[in-house]
């Protein structure tokens, strides 16, 4: 029975209504619902982001039974399990989208009625909240069969993913990546490297078959692939005035997260590079009269997007980079599909929020120069405490330093009772005047 | 007063409404205070429409604080850091950090020539470091937030109030009255809590001197004598503190 609603559901209806969706959307940009006055039409790309992500979670709607499923952390090294043929799904990224769609007070107040604390990530709320309601704006999340958390980027996930354990009664792989200050030493990259190998058997018994290293290879081609393209992407950033902004970046990132190492995500993003380099040739900006360019630190405030975008770019202020999104630009250069397991475990190691705030500070730095910025928001959100620790700080050293106007904006990525409207618009519009857009 | 040139400032704030009439020659001409009024967009309409009868139809409004988008006469809002900077600027001439203890936010900002504005902070997530703080323990205490100020500052005996918490600091106040603390002592605790919590977040700011003081709590005796102590620096006071955010946001009107 499974197999034939995965077959009809998903591999045949399913993808052929959201192939005929994505084509309707892409004929039609009508259905842009932001002031198209202040910010450029949605980019063509969108109609396809949608198809790809509908997709994905259509899939995990049907397919239990059908293949093994993995529920993995937004830095775990993913290629392996990918190569083995699971069906992956990032907890993370869910509860993103359950804070686009407004959904995350409800799904956290269940969560903390049963005893789960308000001060715990709100990803982590919403997501054991989907879970203990059965409530997902996707429909149905699939069960897994195997857990992968990576704490690269944070501590919380260790605790989140053994109660998921608890839960699911299914085993919890955990890949410890020691922090790293200076440079990952050569026993920090032994460690992970014994950690992911250790992490491939089990995998291969959930999957019930051995790992193909020509497969990993190629995944991993794949994988560094679309993240050269999407840095390539962000680095677009840098023309004056720039045809891209963060809410474009949040909006188009969903793949290279969740969709590393295949095929489609490559064409994808050399679909994305070749339409923000024609906006470029026509001359075409994200915000339509770009006066101030500024940098935006920590994850997005996901259920105010439209609102950000629109009142600073009433002001002409364009936010071009982040170090959010360049996170996943970051590591190409570390991807060798050579030495698949040893790649891994440099590229597993290094993310940012695996390393110490002062390199963080000396990446700011480094984007205010090249993307040639007036400003910086540093979001302290405040559900994430390994991105917000430090950031009083660096605000202080960004304005000392480099003389740049830096505004420290109080939010939460995922919960909206962490968010005071006015009070954020208010210093939205001080910090403004301060930059005289 | 007609044919010269005039403008108006407002600051609506969450406690009080200030409106400043200021000539061409960047005097005040005139002024009104009151508390907030519920009905703001009349409350607003009232006191504007008495500041044109003084000087002539056509003089410019400029909105500022929380109220400002309910200004329905305002010609442009501007936001009360760049207001406050401004109008403190005006009054005292100086570049410095300039504090702002408002009834429901309190601000830092740093203040460069002409009264632009270098960097700020504010805090308006807690009610512990702003005017609320104090107002909520007069309550408890049974003074006004006038006598409150001028308690604190006549008197050298203090205990130390711990909660930063304005709701947890009124328990620590029943407890202080249970134990028969003296009322002036646990006056001047409260006081220097609300300083210490405004210079901590003072701090993560470059505090340049001199150090300038605006807002209503400006006016109070105690506020300044604990905030000089706690930064150890003289502290200016504009002639009129309540109303610097009115005269900086008048003083932009004079500009359009």
């Amino acid at each position: 029975m499974s197999v034939l609603s995965y077959i009809v559901s998903y591999s045949i209806a399913g993808k052929l209504l959201l192939r005929a969706r994505r084509l309707r959307d892409s004929r039609s940009l009508s259905r842009a619902r932001w002031d198209t006055s202040l910010i450029a039409p949605p980019l063509k790309i969108s109609a396809w982001t949608k198809e790809l992500i509908s997709r994905h979670y259509l899939k995990g709607r049907y397919v239990e039974g059908i293949k093994p499923v993995a529920w993995v952390t937004s830095g775990a090294p993913v290629e392996f399990l990918t190569a083995l043929g699971l069906c992956v799904l990032y907890p993370e990224n869910h509860a993103a989208l359950c804070g686009t769609r407004r959904v995350v007070e409800e799904l956290s107040e269940a969560a903390e009625s049963k005893g789960y604390s308000r001060d715990l990530c709100s990803y982590a709320r919403a997501d054991i909240g989907a879970l203990l309601t059965g409530k997902t704006p996707v429909g149905k999340l699939p069960r897994p069969d195997l857990l992968v958390a990576c704490t690269n980027i944070c501590q919380t996930v260790l605790y989140w993913y053994r109660v998921l354990a608890e839960h699911f009664r299914v085993p919890l792989v955990v890949i410890d990546t020691p922090f790293i200050y200076e440079e990952a030493t050569p026993q920090a990259v032994e460690y992970v490297k014994i950690q992911i190998e250790q992490a491939i058997t089990t995998a291969e018994k959930v999957a019930g078959r051995k790992l193909s290293w020509s497969r990993l290879t190629r995944t991993l081609e794949l994988s560094r692939e679309a993240v050269v393209l999407w840095g390539e992407v962000l680095s677009r950033g840098r023309h004056v005035p720039s045809p891209i902004s963060v809410f474009d970046q949040f909006i188009h990132m969903a793949p290279v997260v969740e969709m590393r190492g295949e095929e489609e995500t490559v064409r994808f993003y050399r679909a994305l590079l070749d339409e923000v380099e024609q906006r470029i040739r026509k001359g075409m900006s994200a915000v339509r009269n770009e006066k101030k360019r500024v940098l935006w630190d920590n994850l997005p405030i996901w259920y105010r997007l439209r609102a950000l975008a629109e009142r600073l770019a009433a002001r002409g202020i364009a936010i071009v980079a982040s170090t959010y999104t360049n996170a996943w630009a970051q590591l190409s250069d570390l991807m060798d599909p050579s030495r698949p397991v040893e790649s891994m475990a440099r590229v597993y190691l290094s993310p940012i929020l695996n390393r110490g705030a002062g390199y963080k500070l000396s990446l700011m730095k480094e984007m205010v120069r090249e993307y040639s910025l007036n400003g910086v928001i540093l979001h302290s959100d405040r559900s994430c405490k390994p991105y917000s620790i430090g950031q009083v700080d660096q605000r202080k050293l960004l304005t000392r330093e480099l003389g740049v106007p830096a505004l420290l904006l109080e939010a939460d990525h995922a919960d909206p009772r962490s968010f005071s409207e006015e009070q954020v618009f208010s210093r939205l519009d001080s910090f403004a005047e301060m930059l005289g857009a | 007063m007609r044919g010269e040139k005039f403008a108006i400032g407002i600051d609506v704030g969450s406690t009080a409404v200030k409106l400043v009439l200021i000539s061409g020659d960047r005097k005040v001409a005139h002024f009104a205070v009151e508390p907030t009024d519920p009905r703001i967009s009349e409350q607003a309409s009232r006191l504007i429409r008495e500041a044109r009868e003084k000087a002539g139809e056509e003089v410019p409004v400029v909105a500022t604080g929380y109220g400002r988008k309910l200004v329905r006469e305002k010609a442009r809002e501007v936001t009360e850091i760049s207001c406050h900077a401004r109008g403190a600027f005006h009054f005292l001439g100086r570049e410095g950090t300039l504090i702002d203890i408002g009834g429901q936010d309190s601000k830092v900002i740093s203040v460069g020539e002409g009264g632009t504005v270098l960097d700020f902070v504010m805090n308006d997530k807690c009610a512990a470091g702003t005017g609320k703080f104090l107002e909520n323990a007069a309550v408890r205490l049974r003074l006004s937030v006038e006598e409150m100020g001028d308690i604190a500052a006549g008197t050298r005996e203090e205990v130390s109030i711990s909660s930063t918490c304005t709701v947890f600091a009124e328990s620590e106040i029943v407890s202080l009255i249970a134990q028969g603390t003296d009322v002036p002592s646990i006056v001047r605790g409260l006081h220097r809590a609300l300083v210490k919590r405004v210079v901590a977040m003072a701090r993560t700011l470059t505090v340049a001197p001199p150090v300038m003081l605006s807002g209503g709590v400006a006016k109070n005796r105690g506020i300044q004598q604990i905030l000089s102590e706690e930064v150890g620096l003289e502290v200016l006071i504009p002639e009129d503190p309540q109303i610097t955010g009115a005269v900086g946001a008048a003083l932009f009107g004079l500009d359009t």
